[in-house]
């Protein structure tokens, strides 16, 4: 594709920005800098990829999956905030994913120990988690928030910690993971994954763009199965004292 | 009246949050086996005394003693089976009657058998009909049976009640007091009730303390609310009357 075709693309841009301002909703600047954002990030992104793909060296891989997953920490945990030590909770988290999925797909062999491989798998694997965390983190201090005196019912009844958040933590895992579980019920029916479509569109094998959709669909269940179980586990101590009491004061 | 040992005691307790002192300085003890009726405006600090005897709340300074023994020598778990409490407005959790009652033992892995359910539904005077029930779906006076049933099962020494018939009928209520007064005289439970109902201190119980602002002002035979001459325990009382 040639910039001047590139350039003709923005006449999506321009369909919404004409929607908006003939029904007044107010979102032209933020279609502009949306805009605006998406190109200088991607394009800069694509320079970058091009250097540590030319570069070959795993230094460089190492520095940008560590930069993926600062970005991603840092944008999680404003869900968080209230949550003792949550930046660091969702480091680990990441960090434990990105070990677990390319220690498989590295281990066995499955896909090769190339920047072209790893840094896109990473980004997919830890974008999926950063969503999942948030949507985890919505969900449990709501619930929290919401069952307040449940908590502390089971607490003054002889409970756990543990026993006492139980519920509360495990409808925000379940809820957090639905969406993954369920988008992947109909995926190839509905719509064809991003990824899939871009490699078909570069002219590769459709079977073979399948195979690699099918590699990153399997790894994502294991993300969305980790991410909200590792953050969960590793927050809901804070909630609770020594004296097994329910800090009240963190206000989830 | 011969004053039998203590149950719970304080010495110099207070309690801050966001350095806003919700009580200060309390001294002063609950009798064994006992009804002790806590009085005293909204604000007054009764609910967070109730809680620390329970240890879901810790105080900023000064002790408690259950049985003479500091509250923080005593595990959380033990001491919360030990002291049992009603909380305010008789929290549910989604599930049947029978599920409810059952929940303490459930916490310690033990299983409660329908027969012993059924007991202790008969204590607190409802129907073995209802035992299978959403515990949700049943009115305030139920709940709040429940409530208490579900306490008992951890067979407490000691009993706090958090308003427990402030939201009910008269009849529910006096149903309510006459359980009490009925689990006090038969099991010899240490009880100590929070009620905004002076009538109600007054007749059920042994002892009162009136609180305010988070200061004990007078505590004593349940009569002092009759006789004190504390000028602010007076006015408390007639406001309340008024109403």
């Amino acid at each position: 594709m040639t910039y001047t075709t590139l350039s003709l693309t923005l006449i999506f841009v321009l369909i919404p920005l004409i929607l908006s301002k003939t029904l007044k909703l107010g979102l032209e600047k933020d279609t502009i800098i949306a805009t605006v954002r998406s190109i200088i990030q991607l394009l800069a992104v694509g320079y970058v990829l091009k250097f540590v793909f030319d570069a070959k060296s795993f230094s460089y891989i190492f520095l940008m999956i560590a930069l993926m997953i600062l970005t991603a920490t840092l944008n999680a945990r404003k869900k968080g905030k209230t949550i003792k030590g949550i930046t660091w909770k969702i480091a680990i988290t990441l960090i434990i994913i990105e070990a677990v999925t390319q220690g498989i797909l590295l281990g066995f062999g499955i896909v090769p120990p190339t920047p072209q491989y790893i840094i896109p798998i990473s980004g997919m694997l830890i974008g999926n988690s950063m969503v999942l965390s948030i949507l985890f983190l919505n969900r449990f201090t709501s619930e929290i928030e919401s069952s307040r005196d449940q908590i502390e019912l089971i607490l003054s009844l002889g409970g756990t910690p543990k026993q006492a958040i139980h519920r509360q933590l495990t409808n925000a895992i379940r809820a957090s993971m639905i969406p993954t579980i369920e988008s992947q019920k109909t995926i190839g029916l509905v719509q064809l994954p991003g990824m899939m479509s871009g490699q078909i569109i570069g002219g590769a094998d459709p079977i073979q763009a399948v195979q690699f959709q099918l590699l990153i669909i399997f790894a994502l269940l294991t993300t969305a199965g980790l991410s909200s179980i590792l953050i969960g586990f590793l927050s809901y101590p804070t909630l609770f004292n020594e004296r097994m009491q329910f800090l009240r004061k963190i206000t989830l | 009246m011969n004053h039998p040992t203590s149950a719970i005691s304080f010495e110099n307790l207070s309690f801050k949050s966001d350095k806003l002192s919700i009580l200060n300085k309390i001294n002063g003890l609950f009798y064994k086996e006992k009804i002790t009726t806590l009085v005293g405006p909204s604000g007054a600090g009764k609910s967070t005394l109730l809680k620390m005897c329970n240890g879901l709340l810790s105080p900023t300074s000064g002790e408690i003693f259950i049985d003479n023994q500091p509250i923080d020598l005593i595990e959380p778990t033990i001491l919360r089976k030990k002291v049992g409490i009603v909380l305010q407005n008789a929290p549910i959790l989604q599930g049947t009657v029978f599920e409810n009652i059952a929940l303490p033992l459930t916490l310690q892995q033990k299983k409660l058998t329908e027969k012993q359910a059924i007991f202790y539904l008969e204590v607190v005077g409802l129907d073995q009909s209802l035992l299978y029930r959403e515990a949700e779906a049943l009115s305030g006076g139920q709940k709040q049976k429940i409530s208490i049933a579900r306490s008992l099962v951890n067979k407490p020494e000691i009993l706090l009640l958090d308003e427990i018939t402030s939201a009910l009928d008269p009849t529910s209520a006096n149903e309510i007091e006459q359980l009490i007064l009925r689990i006090n005289h038969e099991s010899s439970v240490t009880i100590i009730w929070i009620t905004h109902n002076i009538e109600q201190a007054k007749r059920i119980g042994d002892y009162t303390w009136i609180m305010m602002k988070g200061q004990l002002l007078e505590s004593g035979e349940s009569h002092i609310l009759s006789t004190s001459k504390n000028i602010d325990v007076q006015q408390f009382v007639k406001g309340i009357q008024k109403r």
